[in-house]
């Protein structure tokens, strides 16, 4: 199958990116750098194409009751100009995807899943629709830019808002959905523009001194805040409890698999998700085994911290802040500690 | 910063893109320009021990970037008589001079007429610009 790309991707490749294939699109994992990429974001404001997430339109006068059964979180408690981190889980408990539902109107909805679930979830929905609701892959119609770092508002011009919330607007005269979203632990904004219009809001966030980042940064970015990643850290065979998103499921609403859940909630988890950092120079990676019956999910090098960290599953004994742990860094055993979220936190 | 691309021409060349600076029976080791620019910034390197031996197209440590681990491939036999302490403690060193600053070992060689079956400068660019 030959890789998809964004429309961003003659900008990627007149940047200088290294192009990787990642989630059938060929995207950049980075321009100049991971670590000054990841630097840019925690001090500045970087900008990343993520124009190959999905993109699900969710319309119809049943929606609203359509979603709140698929979706984990409690859809009531998100009004119109809202968006609201969630899950579509299955029968068992495990997490297809994790997601950001947007809700424009009653019975109107935009859901972005990961590039990699784009279409596990979009045929997850719609092979559940129904009536009166409607489902559609929206995907390819859209770019998108998240631009995210300390200065990425002043930047770009705009005034603080409150987090999950969105609304119409303009960039330079680029019509874009602004939301106040991101993957970084940063301040910063998720740009949306019409496909043909995303190669000059690129353009646009660039002039105004947004440094360019690839994939590399932006799981660099994420784990040190302790972002879960689909297909590493959570999973269909991963349960919400476990992973520590429990945050996100509102337990006494009826969801797809909500009693699994309430089970493992009230019998305790017998592993948990937790962050760790290396005590030795070492880097951690996805797989490694945890002595005692754990496994490293998602490892690497902090940029911030100069140091291996990472996020693995863990007995639930060894779960508190503070354990030691050993890693099997391919046959050598290496000592580190959980700590507690986020892995990365800035000075005050 | 990375260095430019280059290949000098007084070193040997192993096609795992490893060099040998060979003087008298002993040989600084380290890896090439399109080793460090083929994994991005270095942040840790596992070196061997320093008595330890090594062993020609064997690793002998391992040198890893926030995305990627690679071993390092020794290209000549021998005792590991130093390693580069700098490549150990700030490992973007072999990023920023590969050939110089950022060496990885110095040995000495069991078997010198290994060196012989080394690439020149002109069969490793050849070997680099079919990768």
């Amino acid at each position: 199958m030959s890789l998809q790309r964004t429309p961003l991707y003659a900008r990627h490749v007149s940047l200088g990116a290294r192009m990787v294939p990642f989630a059938g699109y060929e995207m950049p994992v980075q321009y100049a750098g991971v670590i000054d990429e990841h630097r840019a974001v925690r001090t500045d404001c970087g900008a990343f194409d993520v124009s190959h997430m999905g993109q699900l339109h969710v319309d119809g006068p049943a929606a609203h009751a359509f979603l709140q059964e698929m979706l984990s979180n409690d859809l009531d408690k998100v009004s119109d100009g809202e968006s609201q981190y969630t899950l579509l889980t299955n029968e068992q408990g495990g997490i297809v995807d994790d997601l950001i539902v947007y809700r424009f109107a009653h019975g109107q909805y935009l859901v972005v899943v990961n590039a990699s679930n784009r279409e596990p979830a979009h045929e997850w929905l719609k092979e559940r629709e129904a009536r009166g609701t409607e489902v559609r892959d929206a995907s390819d119609e859209y770019g998108l830019v998240a631009v995210q770092g300390p200065r990425s508002l002043e930047r770009l011009g705009l005034s603080e808002k409150p987090a999950f919330t969105h609304e119409m607007g303009e960039l330079d005269g680029i019509e874009v959905m602004i939301s106040r979203t991101g993957y970084t632990g940063e301040t910063g904004v998720e740009l949306c523009c019409a496909a043909d219009d995303a190669s000059e809001l690129w353009d646009a966030a660039l002039a105004r001194g947004a440094v360019p980042c690839g994939l590399g940064a932006r799981d660099t970015l994420r784990l040190e805040v302790c972002y879960p990643l689909h297909g590493n850290d959570i999973t269909t065979e991963t349960d919400a409890i476990s992973a520590g998103l429990g945050w996100a499921c509102a337990l006494d609403t009826e969801f797809t698999g909500v009693e699994t859940l309430r089970r493992i909630k009230e019998d305790g988890p017998e592993r948990k998700l937790v962050p760790f950092v290396m005590e030795e120079k070492s880097v951690p990676r996805q797989g490694m085994p945890i002595e005692g019956g754990g496994e490293v999910t998602s490892g690497t090098h902090s940029p911030m911290l100069d140091r291996g960290i990472g996020m693995g599953y863990v007995p639930t004994a060894s779960a508190s802040p503070e354990t030691e742990l050993t890693i099997d860094v391919r046959g050598k055993p290496r000592r580190a500690t959980v700590v507690r979220k986020p892995i990365y936190r800035k000075e005050q | 910063m990375a260095a430019a691309e280059s290949y000098p021409d007084d070193l040997r060349y192993h096609p795992e893109h490893d060099w040998a600076r060979i003087e008298g029976d002993e040989a600084t080791l380290g890896i090439t320009w399109f080793a460090q620019d083929a994994l991005g910034e270095l942040v840790h390197y596992e070196a061997p021990e320093v008595g330890s031996t090594v062993t020609k197209d064997q690793p002998c440590g391992e040198v890893e970037s926030v995305k990627a681990v690679s071993d390092v491939v020794a290209p000549l036999s021998g005792e590991v008589l130093e390693v580069n302490a700098k490549a150990v403690d700030a490992p973007e060193v072999v990023n920023e001079d590969p050939y110089g600053d950022g060496w990885l070992i110095r040995i000495r060689m069991s078997d010198p007429a290994e060196a012989e079956t080394l690439l020149d400068v002109e069969a490793y660019k050849a070997h680099v610009a079919e990768q």
